[in-house]
């Protein structure tokens, strides 16, 4: 067991893990943060995205033990106590899921997304959002959802 | 998957000296492909050796006569979207920028993209035969699904395709491989990194065992006026590609004053024929000329049962490209092709 820390939506974690421990399995089973899901666990799907050092990164091909000092944020750390972000009340309000599985990743990698500025027409932010799947095939609601919130400049 | 040890390397000797501690070490950078490897049991290290914190390897730097030289450790990410890359070679900025997700190109490295192993779906059953993997048991792809597989340069043991964009263009640049190793430093042309399978399809590339990837130098030629890169595969995004052509000129007016042309997804490593390029010297750049040149690119080229409609898919695609080149402002995101 290699001790490590861990900064996560500004909390700071000192845990014990093995070496092969995924960054997904220390957020899940460590932290009991279960936000952040499990899809394909081989990096096809992005349902496990979060932010490291505010990068989107997929935690199910990272190594808990390779992110040690690192700030994590997860989906449980992108709004504020009592309001949603932006990107949550756009997903609400356009109907961007359907089982709501893939979701976490989808608002994690769109944040991202949004900071990252490279995306400036539709087709740039399909394009970017590419490495998330939607399996229940909400992903006109998703690329609508997170157009509204970058043309209405809510979040940048 | 196995259990193992892992410790983080202060410096590149450190990351050397450390691989020699445990009989099956191995270094690690982005991971986006060694742990996928590892949870299919495909890989068995007992040490994992990261190399992502190594002082003074995090740069991309102009070098003597005016290249430039990425470092290995860089994220594709910042690679493809910094200023000197999009500036001076837009057409690696692309390539990049087609292959993977926008998650995986934040993790992987330039070094790791070079050396990611083959996405040959027997290659990744352990209940399969498979030379590169089990040399000697034989090639289930050569008589299976072989949509994917290789059209040029392919052998009996092995029809499987290196699945990199960004190294189809660092290809076409003429890039040079830079590495360490215990016995001192060398510089590997990049079109003799990566191997065509013959009798030994284990091996992918020309890197030794101990040896390590420290940069990449891009020759001062960008092509930066001139260039497209075409991506074609089964879905419109984050897959690998069926064919893809990177294509780089120097045009005076619309005489071709010099042409490099690489293809993706055809091949063991990324393919290119000098003397299709050298043909189009003095040509003009038009439809007639390009047809010509992708004639010359696939001569010779065999298709298997499932995947021959590639021969001809490839020749429109360097056409295509070529065309596409002429104007690279007219691209979709992505690697689309034009609309």
């Amino acid at each position: 067991m290699i001790g490590i820390s861990l900064n996560v939506n500004q909390h700071q974690y000192h845990i014990q893990v093995s070496p092969w421990v995924s960054l997904l399995d220390a957020l899940r089973d460590h932290l009991k943060l279960t936000g952040t899901k499990k899809g394909c666990d081989h990096g096809q799907c992005g349902a496990c995205t979060v932010l490291c050092d505010d990068r989107r990164i997929l935690s199910c091909l990272t190594l808990a033990v390779m992110k040690n000092g690192a700030n994590i944020t997860t989906i449980e750390g992108i709004s504020g106590e009592n309001e949603l972000h932006p990107l949550q009340q756009s997903f609400i309000d356009h109907d961007a899921f359907q089982c709501g599985y893939c979701t976490p990743g989808q608002i994690c990698s769109a944040v991202s997304l949004l900071k990252e500025g490279k995306a400036k027409t539709r087709e740039e932010v399909k394009e970017l959002m590419s490495g998330n799947l939607c399996r229940c095939g909400a992903n006109m609601g998703i690329i609508d959802a997170i157009m509204e919130v970058k043309e209405r400049g809510l979040y940048e | 998957m196995n259990n193992f040890d892992y410790i983080r390397a202060s410096d590149i000797d450190d990351a050397l000296a450390s691989l020699n501690t445990h009989d099956n070490g191995s270094f690690i950078a982005g991971g986006t492909n060694l742990i996928d490897l590892w949870k299919y049991n495909l890989l068995h290290p007992d040490l994992l050796i990261d190399i992502n914190h190594l002082p003074g390897h995090h740069a991309i730097e102009e070098i003597e006569e005016g290249g430039v030289r990425l470092s290995a450790f860089l994220t594709n990410a910042d690679t493809a979207y910094h200023p000197l890359i999009e500036e001076r070679y837009p057409l690696l900025s692309k390539a990049i920028l087609a292959g993977a997700s926008a998650q995986i190109r934040n993790m992987a490295t330039n070094g790791g993209n070079l050396l990611q192993r083959t996405r040959c779906y027997y290659f990744y059953d352990p209940d399969a035969p498979c030379n590169k993997r089990n040399p000697g048991s034989g090639c289930s792809a050569l008589n299976g699904y072989n949509r994917i597989h290789a059209i040029l340069g392919a052998s009996e043991n092995c029809i499987a395709v290196f699945p990199s964009d960004m190294c189809v263009a660092l290809a076409a640049l003429d890039a040079v491989v830079n590495v360490t190793g215990i016995n001192g430093e060398r510089n590997i042309r990049f079109e003799d990194f990566h191997r065509l399978p013959g009798d030994t399809p284990e091996l992918d590339n020309n890197l030794k065992r101990g040896e390590i990837i420290t940069s990449i130098d891009l020759p001062a030629k960008g092509f930066a006026k001139n260039y497209s890169y075409l991506k074609l595969r089964d879905r419109h995004s984050y897959a690998f590609a069926l064919v893809s052509v990177a294509t780089g000129m120097e045009l005076d007016g619309d005489i071709i004053k010099e042409a490099r042309i690489a293809l993706g997804g055809v091949a063991h490593r990324p393919w290119r024929l000098k003397e299709a390029e050298s043909f189009l010297q003095g040509k003009r750049a038009d439809e007639h000329s390009f047809a010509a040149a992708a004639d010359m690119m696939l001569e010779g080229a065999k298709g298997f049962k499932y995947n021959s409609f590639k021969i001809e898919l490839a020749k429109k695609a360097i056409v295509r490209n070529g065309l596409m080149a002429l104007d690279p402002h007219s691209q979709l995101p992505g690697a689309q092709p034009s609309a």
